[in-house]
């Protein structure tokens, strides 16, 4: 493989972050210590990393519910993500947001969202904000198979063509919107969709963070370019339930498993270098052990971070008012 | 100072600040107008000619056109005034709410406290509300409660030309997002507007009439049927203030509140459907604050609870007026 040691090394780091994030969190609310509810991106890491692996602090994202994967894509911090999800005052949103609004403004993060299909619209506007001012910058909007049916996602693909703003669309297609199958829900095709607006798509296998690197790598050089909005369709699964809690009643008896044996993409990752790559199993494995490490300490921080006080219900609604 | 229009006054301060700060943009629906047509640009400048002219000073990068698509560009305006822009979208009618409201209420008011105090959206909606043309049901409300009950939204209802360029510059140069609400009867106004720029802070009530025996709170186009009233009553010996808002949020209940202290009698006169409105707002402050000062049942001056109805008959029996004014007056005074 062309790869340098440091970037595979990067990437699968970033990859094994979400991963044993992901994981932590779902230990941890089983136990009862994260209050309400989370949506969790375990099994989808190609995607979140193959994009933002081109993105620098000029671009900007705007995730979905399922949207811890992406942040740590974007380059937020973990601990204050951690934080912001058990609720404390330390969190990336001082503990007024949780997992489905976690933002970092300054890493270009636009926030994960709790309204299915709220972003593409925020995402035109911050690459029309690059366009209008001349950053350079491009935006990323990830979709899921479910928000890709959303009146908004539709408008915003006519809207970016239109104004031929420098976006890429990530439909992220884990197969369910919720409990109703993609196969089910999804009109026609996503490509399809992307044709009629006249936007380019690729499709890839979105459980091959090569295959996304690269597809995405021309769709995000075209929009930086002035070429207009491009479509990426990513095919992939989440290994947990669309929240935690969920029992997958709607999924085949096996499926999980079967995923989890052929279709994981830390696996794949590792695979793809093969044994004689830049990289090797050992320093892959010194990676894992790194990454544990540091989720450790996030939920430690997390656990023992003082909660939001009575003051800082009210504050933050306004600027001034 | 010359006289000029409602629409004109809103005109220049769009154009003001948009040679002030190259961060201000203007977007909407027809906004220039001829977008892609054979014909003229700038052909419309909005589809009542408030923006025109815009296009032809700051080109095509900063007075954008869109397509009929409110859900999409409303959002846009939202992303963009949270990543360094300075939008003002121009919702073109208020009744179009119902379909980018989400972009508005669950989006653009909520990124700052959500996001824990480390977002700022400086967005301005602009949009055109209120009965009067003969629009019907779509197109002739007075949503404004709406967004009033919405933490983290500011709502301006200007009543004059001269409230209208101060209050939209105090918008622009605002960093919370604003629903700038403009009565679609009083774009031809004409009123006393300064040449130069000028804010008019939010939160800070007019009292365009001041008297002693009673209080009248209006807002938007009713603060000018509240004036005649109040001028008719006067004649009567009968001296109201006249108390315009010009914010449902922030309101300036202070003012209302000492002067309700003073007087003793309150009317409220809102456009809104009566219910959840400005005017159960006001009546609900009142009586939780100043109940003991009151002499009389408070009094509501409202449409009725139903659609704006298109004939003409009909919209003008729902729209409230001088006479239904001066009844109330009357009443409350001789309670």
């Amino acid at each position: 493989m062309q790869y340098s040691r440091e970037f595979l090394l990067d990437s699968y780091r970033t990859m094994a972050t979400i991963r044993r994030f992901e994981d932590r969190v779902h230990d941890e609310f089983a136990t009862g210590k994260i209050p309400g509810f989370v949506h969790l991106y375990a099994g989808e890491e190609a995607s979140a990393v193959g994009v933002c692996s081109h993105l620098d602090e000029r671009d900007v994202i705007a995730s979905t519910h399922r949207g811890h994967g992406h942040c740590i894509a974007k380059g937020c911090d973990v601990t204050g993500m951690m934080k912001e999800i058990y609720g404390r005052r330390g969190g990336l949103c001082a503990g007024k947001g949780g997992s489905m609004h976690i933002a970092d403004l300054s890493k270009g993060m636009l926030g994960a969202n709790g309204i299915v299909g709220g972003g593409p619209p925020l995402v035109c506007g911050a690459a029309l904000t690059a366009k209008t001012l001349k950053t350079g910058g491009v935006a990323v909007a990830f979709v899921g198979d479910g928000g890709s049916n959303q009146g908004t996602t539709l408008e915003s693909y006519n809207l970016a063509k239109v104004w031929n703003l420098p976006v890429l669309f990530v439909v992220e297609d884990n197969g369910y919107a919720e409990s109703t199958a993609s196969g089910w829900s999804v009109g026609g095709t996503q490509a399809g969709r992307a044709a009629g607006f006249g936007i380019p798509c690729v499709e890839v296998d979105g459980f091959d963070f090569f295959a996304v690197y690269e597809a995405a790598r021309d769709l995000i050089a075209r929009a930086r370019n002035g070429g207009g909005p491009g479509m990426l369709h990513a095919t992939l699964t989440r290994f947990y339930g669309h929240f935690e809690g969920d029992a997958m009643t709607y999924r085949a008896a096996d499926e999980i498993a079967r995923l989890r044996a052929e279709k994981d993409s830390l696996k794949i990752f590792r695979a793809k270098v093969g044994p004689g790559g830049t990289a090797s199993p050992g320093d892959f494995d010194a990676v894992d052990a790194e990454v544990t490490a540091a989720i450790d300490a996030a939920v430690l921080a997390a656990e023992t971070d003082a909660p939001p006080t009575e003051a800082d219900l009210l504050t933050d609604v306004y600027v001034s008012y | 100072m010359a006289k000029k229009t409602y629409r004109q006054a809103i005109n220049e301060a769009i154009a003001s600040e948009m040679r002030r700060d190259p961060r201000v943009i203007v977007m909407g629906e027809d906004n220039a107008g001829g977008a892609g047509a054979p014909g003229e640009q700038d052909a419309w400048g909005g589809v009542l000619g408030v923006t025109k002219g815009l296009i032809g000073e700051f080109g095509a990068e900063r007075v954008l056109d869109t397509p009929i698509t409110e859900s999409a560009f409303i959002g846009a305006a939202a992303g963009a005034a949270a990543t360094g822009l300075r939008p003002v979208a121009e919702l073109m009618f208020i009744d179009f709410m119902g379909v980018c409201f989400d972009q508005i209420f669950n989006q653009a008011a909520k990124f700052r406290y959500m996001f824990g105090g480390r977002a700022v959206t400086p967005l301005v909606i602009r949009t055109m509300y209120g009965a009067g043309f003969r629009a019907a049901s779509q197109h002739s409300q007075s949503l404004y409660p709406i967004f009033t009950h919405i933490p983290g939204l500011k709502v301006v209802l200007p009543s004059s030309p001269y409230d209208a360029k101060g209050l939209l510059i105090q918008a622009i140069r605002d960093d919370d997002p604003v629903i700038f609400c403009e009565h679609k009867v009083l774009y031809d106004e004409t009123g006393e507007v300064p040449d130069e720029a000028y804010t008019i802070p939010f939160g800070e009530a007019n009292l365009t009439r001041e008297g002693k025996d009673l209080t009248i709170v209006a807002f938007g186009r009713m603060v000018n049927f509240a004036n005649q009233a109040a001028d008719q009553l006067r004649r009567d010996g009968i001296s109201a203030t006249v108390i315009d808002p010009r914010t449902t949020s922030p309101l300036d209940s202070e003012t209302i509140l000492d002067c309700v202290a003073e007087t003793g009698r309150l009317v409220v006169v809102d456009e809104a459907s009566p219910r959840c409105s400005m005017a159960a707002d006001i009546s609900r402050l009142v009586a939780e604050e100043a109940f003991s000062h009151l002499k009389a049942p408070i009094r509501t001056i409202t449409p009725p609870h139903t659609p704006v109805p298109f004939s003409p008959q009909l919209e003008d029996l729902y729209v409230p007026g001088v006479p239904r004014i001066l009844e109330a007056a009357r009443a409350v005074m001789q309670h």
